[in-house]
């Protein structure tokens, strides 16, 4: 069943079409990648997804509940809430706040007491705090940060960073996960970590996952479908192997054979 | 009620207590004389207006000048209340009624204006305190320029220690709550924090009322304190002054803007003997601070207990070695 769907989606910026006519059709529980040189429209694509820019025409439906909801003209943080969680391509992690709560801040919507209970502190506060707390730690061991909870944010390594913001993404339960270059400036075996990672909190947490991604190692080890954009259009879609080939892709990429 | 009572609150309760009791004394055996309390009412007001800005600009990041236009309102409240009952209850619906007004009027600016940022916010606000101070200018009620004098004096140092720990208490468990770290990771940043589900405009607009309210507060108190006010005396200027202490104690720092407004409070004690130099030693001060600890007194750390603690092992440590 397709959870994802996008259908024929515009998005000018001025004369510039950075989304023209996309269509991408995502099923539950599928690892997609996607690809395109520099400027084709990944990152707006995924901007235009999660609400950050509205699209110009064209349609984005979500499963939820078993149910497709239009979502191209719901704000971001609403379309979170309705399962939809991403990572940034520079990392957007909130700096100054300690690596837990970085991840409790995502945990936010789900987190249900009043004022009355946060100016008391009454025992509902406590319960339910120390209940975020214990969910908010295992979230980090999954990414292996536990011993760096109380560590500021900004003073992690970078590898580390890029770790936390999947955490964090985590954190607020998504059905579909958006990671935008996690592997960006990583080195091979970092990058191993992270493939593992990847895989791991896909099949543990029952997630579908789109991720873009230069590394093309680690897209075609990783990615079960791959969806291809160059200049604002799908060129391709398809299995690793097929994409490998296909003519368009390799133009896009290496330019025209003489 | 189990959970509440745990050791750090029980420290801070007895701390509040201690303070408590000595100042009570101090003023009991009259060291603390009738005009060092005008001083301890002035800066314990100043800690409210401190605490509450601190959580509109340092905690929330929305940066509003338009503080004093809140004070404005639970200022008038109080005074046209009290001076019809001029007793505690008078005191009690007039800082009700100042609360509630700031309250919607805060909800009013915050609709249009939390959609602004930085530079521009703080534009919008402080237009509209001087809406407020304009209003209560030209108000037949509010009896124009010449402002409301003989306001009775409700306020001792009782009902203002209750009413700072009440407004300490109510800023540091926000800060310190789910909302709190909602309105944090706004400043940090809002479009991150909007992809992590934060409905950004319900928490800012949060930050701005409770700030709001407790502005008010503060208002109600200043205004049964010092028997006048004046459209004047909530301009500018008056913002200018609450910015001053969250700045010095450090942007989201709640411990350090009580520190700052005390500190400044003192200052501005000492120096009244020197009143010719008084206002460029009180300017060199600050610009001495924000020279030398940019992020103010505290930057956007708490003092808490655990870091008494440790600073104290750290000083038997010491000792041992």
């Amino acid at each position: 069943m397709s959870l994802l769907k996008v259908v024929d989606l515009y998005r000018n910026f001025g004369g510039l079409a950075a989304l023209s006519g996309v269509n991408v059709d995502i099923d539950q529980g599928e690892l997609i990648g996607l690809i395109g040189p520099n400027g084709a429209g990944k990152t707006t694509l995924f901007n235009v997804i999660t609400g950050i820019y509205e699209p110009s025409s064209g349609s984005v439906e979500l499963l939820v509940n078993d149910n497709m909801v239009d979502i191209s003209h719901k704000k971001t943080d609403a379309i979170n809430r309705l399962g939809i969680a991403r990572t940034f391509q520079n990392i957007r992690l909130f700096k100054d706040m300690s690596v837990i709560d970085n991840v409790k801040v995502a945990m936010n919507s789900k987190i249900k007491y009043g004022l009355l209970h946060t100016f008391l502190r009454t025992d509902k506060y406590y319960q339910i705090e120390d209940d975020v707390d214990v969910k908010a730690k295992r979230l980090l061991s999954v990414v292996n940060l536990n011993d760096k909870a109380c560590d500021l944010a900004k003073n992690l390594p970078y590898g580390d960073q890029r770790k936390l913001e999947i955490a964090r993404a985590l954190a607020s339960s998504p059905s579909l996960l958006f990671l935008d270059e996690p592997a960006a400036g990583m080195n091979p075996q970092e990058t191993a970590e992270l493939t593992s990672l990847i895989k791991k909190i896909k099949n543990d947490l029952n997630l579908t996952i789109v991720l873009i991604e230069h590394d093309m190692s680690l897209v075609m080890n990783l990615c079960e479908r791959i969806y291809v954009l160059d200049y604002g259009r799908c060129i391709a879609n398809g299995f690793p192997d097929q994409i490998k080939k296909d003519k368009r892709v390799i133009k896009a990429y290496l330019g025209k054979e003489n | 009620m189990k959970k509440v009572l745990n050791i750090k609150n029980m420290i801070w309760a007895l701390f509040i207590v201690v303070i408590y009791v000595v100042i009570t004394f101090l003023i009991h055996i009259k060291i603390i004389n009738a005009y060092y309390q005008i001083t301890l009412l002035l800066i314990c007001i100043n800690i409210i207006l401190a605490v509450s800005l601190n959580l509109i600009i340092g905690v929330a990041g929305q940066f509003s000048l338009g503080h004093a236009g809140f004070m404005c309102i639970g200022a008038y409240a109080s005074a046209l209340i009290t001076k019809s009952i001029a007793n505690l209850g008078g005191l009690i619906l007039g800082v009700l009624v100042g609360m509630m007004i700031s309250a919607i009027v805060a909800l009013i600016v915050a609709l249009p204006t939390l959609r602004l940022k930085g530079d521009y916010l703080a534009i919008a606000t402080l237009g509209f305190a001087e809406i407020i101070r304009i209003i209560v200018l030209n108000l037949q009620i509010t009896n124009r320029a010449a402002g409301i004098a003989n306001i009775p004096k409700l306020i001792n140092w009782n009902i203002i220690y209750l009413g700072v720990i009440i407004a300490v208490i109510m800023v540091t468990n926000f800060k310190r709550s789910a909302s709190g770290r909602a309105c944090i990771s706004i400043k940090e940043d809002e479009i991150a924090s909007e992809a992590m589900g934060i409905n950004t405009t319900k928490y800012k607009t949060r930050a701005f009322v409770i700030g709001a309210i407790l502005a008010s507060l503060a208002g109600s108190f200043y205004a049964n304190t010092f028997y006048v006010i004046k459209p004047e005396t909530f301009g500018f200027a008056k913002s200018i002054d609450i910015l001053v202490i969250v700045v010095f104690g450090g942007m989201g720092s709640i411990t350090g803007s009580i520190i700052a407004a005390i500190a400044l409070g003192i200052i501005n004690t000492l120096l009244q003997g020197f009143s010719t130099i008084r206002m460029i030693v009180y300017a060199i001060t600050i610009v001495a601070i924000m020279v030398f600890r940019p992020k103010g007194l505290l930057g956007s750390k708490e003092l808490t207990i655990d870091k008494f603690r440790s600073i104290f092992k750290r000083g038997a440590d010491h000792e041992s070695a």
